[in-house]
């Protein structure tokens, strides 16, 4: 399609001659308008994506190195957080969502939930010290069977932030037509549809300015949590075969990005502890893909407007909770974003629980870094399952587990 | 000269049982308008009003109120936003019931607008991030 081509290796050598022209999938928008897909491929070596929203799926991988004597930590605490130390001796996953044993979780409903693994992970970011407690059974080579101490992110070996699940292209609209309040991971949704919270960032969101994933790839260097991180994998629930609209952009929740990078280099303003009343804590996770424009075609899906972006209307109050099928209708994200939408005939104010000012500061902070010559692009290693791959989120089985299968 | 004023009030539990109010517009002459109250048996109370009135009279009345052991704050300094945590989300815009919380459109960043806040505080607990903040005690 169309004239021009473009190849990593010609984007790269731009950006090294400080040449580059990067816009922002937001700045984008205007030039598409004045020139054209092809007038705006033509000038555009690449468009800047980004997204600062709750992402449950995230964690970090921590080594902190080995105790004398040596420990092999069955149970470990990070600020009274439990983090999964079925790894070696000395590995551990702090998962976002993990809750001290003690949290009165929603006992007394809706629970607060003010301190978790995510806040955990904004802390160690800031480099702010961190009780380490483990327990152990006790071993020939590793006898230590419990160990009190603290540590900074500087002082141990590795910490790396590994989310299976980040950037959902396209989410929910959440609504409750129920009687009563609804304290959801979509925030709070007051009852007789008093409020409509969505949570993606739209035009600016990665994977919807690619929505076919003919660039984002295995080993894509991303923006992530204010530092350098590498797509990984597709990320779980990935969902790519999904009704579409004529633009290629899914209607419901469909990819998602496996990401990783090292933490010792992010930054705390970009990954933020968060308490979801009634649900629990999560980490909100700043992210951020550039997008080479190889050809008019990529141009065209990174000219993608909110008014071209639909969203499903959901309600938690029911359909949700029982995995029902079904919606209340789609609606645009340039209607999300006007503050009100209409649904079963009534007006219904929005929220989003993305931050869409963070969204565009990480776009914006990733085009200086291309600008200045900082950050490069990377051709994938390999492509992330798309459209023809047929792979479709499944749901769990419920069945006897002592029936036996067959 | 006339004057208004948002203010909280904090009281003891022996207070609880008076009625400030009626003082207030009898003995002082002044406009009360409540905006929240948590008043509970044998409990510290706390009050939220709106008091107008002539100068000299709010005064007289403020000097009466401290006698009594009521705790006077400026209701304006009560809740406060910390920037630096919030996010810019919007979440609590759709809790904030008096609109001192929004988000200005085309920007899609949060302000908070504290001569609209009744301190209803239900924008503590709404905001994930905590980015919300109070001097008063949680009520129990």
């Amino acid at each position: 399609m169309g004239k021009i081509e473009r190849t990593y290796e010609e984007i790269n050598e731009k950006i090294r001659r400080g040449e580059v022209v990067v816009l922002t999938a937001e700045e984008v928008l205007d030039l598409v308008a004045a020139e054209g897909v092809a007038g705006a491929a033509k000038k555009v070596d690449v468009v800047t994506t980004g997204t600062f929203g709750a992402m449950c799926s995230s964690g970090v991988f921590l080594n902190f190195g080995h105790s004398q004597p040596r420990i092999k930590m069955e149970e470990v605490y990070l600020n009274g957080v439990p983090a999964y130390s079925g790894l070696a001796a000395v590995d551990a996953y702090l998962g976002a969502t993990a809750l001290p044993p003690g949290d009165p979780r929603n006992r007394n409903h809706p629970g607060e939930f003010r301190y978790g693994g995510g806040h955990v992970i904004e802390e160690l970011v800031a480099g702010k010290e961190i009780r380490l407690e483990a327990r152990a059974y006790g071993t020939d080579c590793y006898p230590l069977k419990k160990i009190e101490t603290a540590f900074r992110l500087s002082e141990i070996n590795e910490a790396i932030l590994y989310n299976p699940r980040n950037a959902y292209q396209n989410y929910n609209v959440a609504v409750n037509l129920g009687s009563k309040t609804l304290y959801t991971y979509m925030g709070i949704l007051k009852p007789n549809l008093g409020n409509a919270n969505y949570s993606s960032a739209g035009q600016l969101s990665p994977l919807l300015n690619d929505p076919l994933l003919k660039t984002i790839g295995l080993g894509t260097r991303i923006f992530l949590g204010g530092g350098v991180g590498y797509v990984t994998w597709h990320g779980t629930q990935h969902n790519p075969s999904v009704e579409r609209g004529e633009n290629g952009v899914p209607k419901v929740p469909a990819g998602t990005l496996a990401v990783a990078g090292d933490l010792k280099q992010m930054h705390s303003r970009w990954l933020r502890g968060l308490s979801m009343l009634g649900y629990g804590v999560t980490l909100q996770v700043g992210l951020g893909v550039p997008i080479p424009i190889l050809n008019e075609e990529i141009m065209s899906y990174c000219a993608v407007r909110d008014e071209d972006i639909y969203a499903p209307i959901v309600d938690y109050s029911r359909a949700y909770p029982n995995r029902e099928a079904g919606n209340l209708g789609f609606v645009s994200y340039a209607e999300l974003k006007s503050g009100t939408i209409t649904v079963k005939g009534r007006k219904v104010p929005t929220a989003s629980l993305s931050s869409y000012a963070g969204a565009r500061e990480i776009a914006l902070t990733l085009k200086e870094w291309i600008r200045e010559g900082k950050f490069t692009l990377t051709r994938p290693a390999a492509p992330l399952p798309s459209v023809e791959s047929g792979i479709k989120m499944q749901p769990l089985l419920q069945r006897d587990p002592d029936e036996g299968g067959f | 000269m006339a004057i208004k004023q948002k203010l909280v009030f904090r009281f003891p539990p022996s207070v609880v049982e008076q009625p400030l109010i009626y003082h207030l517009v009898k003995d002082f002459d002044l406009m009360v308008n409540i905006l929240r109250a948590d008043i509970n048996p044998d409990k510290e109370g706390r009050l939220m009003l709106e008091m107008s009135g002539s100068e000299s009279n709010y005064r007289r009345a403020v000097e009466w109120l401290k006698q009594q052991g009521v705790g006077i704050l400026n209701l304006k300094q009560q809740i406060t936003w910390n920037e630096e945590r919030c996010t810019h989300c919007g979440a609590c815009s759709v809790i904030c019931p008096t609109g001192a919380l929004g988000l200005n459109r085309p920007a899609m960043t949060v302000s908070f607008d504290e001569s609209k806040c009744i301190v209803c505080e239900l924008c503590l607990k709404a905001c994930p991030a905590r980015a919300m903040e109070t001097l008063l005690e949680q009520a129990s």
